[in-house]
């Protein structure tokens, strides 16, 4: 079977140190997703976005509401994206601080319809249900699809607790998790049938415009910006 | 091709020695940065309108009459005019009397203003901002272009029998600039009238100020006011420049650092990297702002702002002298010579009066007179009849040229192409 393109699969990971468990995760749930997409005869292209070392640019498009080169092509690889996994440090019960500050300078409807695999690690398994708790409300609010399994990471997983085999074991979580993406991916790219598109909220101005505002998933399309107008005849009553 | 300097006139701190300018210093020296614009060479000085601290730049129209009485060649615009919040009768009063006093060296730039809560201050409603900039435009050309107006809109009394006065000067109105960072709705406002277009770039990268230039410039022909390339456009830009481009860099620097603009931010590397700021010698500054038509294409206004983060009169005295007499010169001999013979300058009072009279000699009409064509008896409106008879002729005559140009253009053949497929439809 051959692919037209290439499967995107962009990875946000927002550890903080190295090397760093988070992106120790974020490694493993791209590579099940990936293994899983290439079984399947599909080809994969996977993109890293550390959002460790894009700090400076997140603070300084946060204040001059632009983004340097370097955080835009970032960007622009989530725009194209068919599917994304986001793994973050829990810090105080959510998302790392700069985890939120790099969603914030992403550009809105962005997510929109995308499968979104989410990922968290933390000293303990006590901090678990941050992904829950934090995590999924906030891609909810993005309208991203996302798969029902996530995956926590404490310290003892990469320990080896358990056993690979164990049900509950960092493996085999991380490989249910990165099926249910790899499923939702080819949904999303019309590989499978039933992909569901969010609806969008069409404002006035979109409507009026030949071309379409957004592309067929309902996601923010290159185009938005310079379709958000009513020609002015139709505005004057022309 | 125009240059000049703009200024929003805020009152900030030096942040290398404290100082605080008091408001009568800073409108003062506002007006000496406008004379000395003139004496070394520049031909446009624009000035904000803001309603709030730390700017002192309410009033436009009193400080640019008091520019006008003090300068002789300069063009006197705004950066910009508050379309949203103004009564579109005061706009149009007030300009076409700054017209009369200047010798028609007005003109102005719109905008929609930075700040929200200017709003409420004027009684109107920000999530209305398009839309008032939209009626509100479009009432204010009628109230310049028709001598009687009786008019109906949504967001101010409706006018009957309403003469605004003075009438413009030569029957031309001031041109019209559209000033809009982000919003396309501007950009297209800006086409379909055939208006310039303004992109006051200082805090954006190029690509996104390509991106706006260029849906203006396809709106514009497609309106049938021209080809792309003939479409209006100005820019907006900041350098600190010194004859040696380190003491350029270790003068503003911490002027970059501390300004509320700028400060706390990106480096000082990274935003002139990405912004049009420019911080070095006069040839670096040219050198950045020759580049700006190879994004943009060849364009008709450069504006810089000069005094801005918090720098002292004198200094940015220094920088209107260098940007006249070092940088200017060069940028126009270069960018006059590369502009192709049909990509037109901004139009002046000069050249609109002139393209009027020669639209009128095509249509074998007399001259255009002004000659008082009202009643002068107590509260009289509207035109006497042995006056007006001319002047309503010839406002009729217009109309029909913008309806010839309207129907030929791309927007026309679309709009007849959709009646006929509707009137299509009602036959079936």
């Amino acid at each position: 079977m051959s692919d037209v393109r290439p499967l995107g699969l962009v990875v946000i990971s927002s550890g903080l140190s190295v090397p760093s468990t988070t992106r120790m995760l974020a490694d493993r749930l791209a590579a099940s997703a990936r293994d899983v997409l290439e079984r399947d005869g599909h080809t994969v292209r996977t993109s890293f976005i550390e959002v460790k070392d894009l700090g400076h640019d997140i603070v300084d498009a946060t204040l001059t509401r632009f983004a340097g080169e370097r955080l835009q092509s970032a960007i622009d690889a989530l725009k194209a994206a068919d599917g994304v996994i986001a793994v973050t440090p829990t810090f105080n019960l959510s998302y790392a601080g700069v985890f939120k500050s790099f969603i914030d300078v992403v550009d809105p409807g962005t997510f929109t319809g995308v499968p979104v695999l989410l990922g968290a690690t933390g000293g303990t398994a006590r901090h678990s249900l941050a992904i829950d708790y934090a995590l999924r409300p906030l891609f909810g609010y993005l309208k991203a699809d996302t798969v029902p399994t996530s995956v926590f990471a404490a310290a003892e997983d990469f320990g080896a607790a358990t056993t690979a085999k164990a049900e509950d074991s960092l493996q085999e979580r991380t490989l249910r998790a990165g099926t249910e993406l790899a499923q939702y991916m080819l949904r999303f790219a019309g590989i499978t049938g039933g992909a569901v598109a969010p609806t969008r909220a069409r404002t006035g101005p979109a409507a009026a415009s030949a071309e379409p505002a957004v592309d067929q998933r309902g996601r923010a399309g290159a185009l938005e910006e310079f379709a958000d107008f009513v020609p002015m005849g139709t505005l004057l009553g022309r | 091709m125009q240059f000049g300097i703009f200024s929003v006139a805020d009152i900030t701190p030096d942040p290398t020695t404290g100082a605080v300018p008091t408001e009568r210093e800073r409108i003062r020296g506002v007006v000496e940065k406008a004379k000395l614009a003139e004496e070394v060479g520049l031909d446009v000085f624009a000035v904000g309108e803001h309603h709030n601290p730390p700017f002192v730049t309410s009033s436009p129209t009193t400080t640019l009459g008091f520019v006008a009485a003090k300068t002789e060649r300069l063009l006197l615009s705004t950066a910009t005019t508050l379309i949203t919040t103004n009564d579109p009768v005061k706009i149009a009063e007030d300009y076409a009397m700054l017209q009369h006093l200047a010798d028609g060296r007005v003109d102005l730039v719109m905008g929609r203003g930075n700040t929200g809560p200017v709003y409420p201050w004027f009684g109107q409603d920000i999530r209305q901002g398009i839309e008032l900039a939209v009626e509100n435009y479009h009432l204010l050309r009628r109230l310049w272009t028709e001598d009687v107006v009786d008019w109906e809109g949504e967001f101010r009394t409706p006018l009957q029998r309403f003469t605004s006065t003075p009438r413009p000067l030569d029957g031309v109105p001031p041109f019209v600039w559209h000033g809009s960072i982000r919003s396309p709705q501007i950009a297209e406002q800006a086409a379909y009238y055939g208006d310039g277009f303004f992109h006051n770039n200082i805090f954006w990268p190029i690509r996104h100020t390509k991106q706006m230039v260029e849906f203006y410039r396809q709106r514009f022909e497609h309106y049938g006011h021209g080809t792309a390339d003939q479409a209006i456009v100005g820019l907006g830009g900041q350098f600190f420049a010194r004859e040696r481009s380190q003491d350029a860099v270790r003068e503003f620097r911490p002027y970059f650092d501390n300004a509320p603009v700028y400060g706390h931010g990106p480096s000082m590397e990274d935003f002139t990297r990405e912004t049009p700021l420019t911080v070095g010698s006069p040839d670096q500054v040219i050198e950045r702002y020759l580049a700006m038509r190879d994004h943009v294409g060849d364009y008709q206004r450069q504006l810089f702002l000069v005094d801005h983060a918090g720098l002292p009169h004198k200094t940015a005295m220094e920088q209107i002298e260098i940007l006249g007499t070092k940088i200017v010169p060069v940028l126009r001999r270069e960018l006059d010579a590369l502009r192709p013979a049909h990509v037109p300058d901004a139009p002046t009072h000069a050249s609109l009066v002139a393209a009027r009279d020669a639209a009128l000699a095509a249509e074998g009409e007399q001259p255009y007179s002004d000659a008082y064509r009202f009643g002068t008896g107590d509260n009289w409106t509207g035109l006497t009849a042995e006056g007006g008879e001319q002047a309503r002729r010839q406002a009729a005559l217009r109309e029909l040229r913008e309806q010839r140009r309207l129907a030929g253009s791309a927007a026309g053949r679309e709009t007849a192409a959709r009646e006929a497929a509707e009137k299509g439809n009602g036959h079936e």
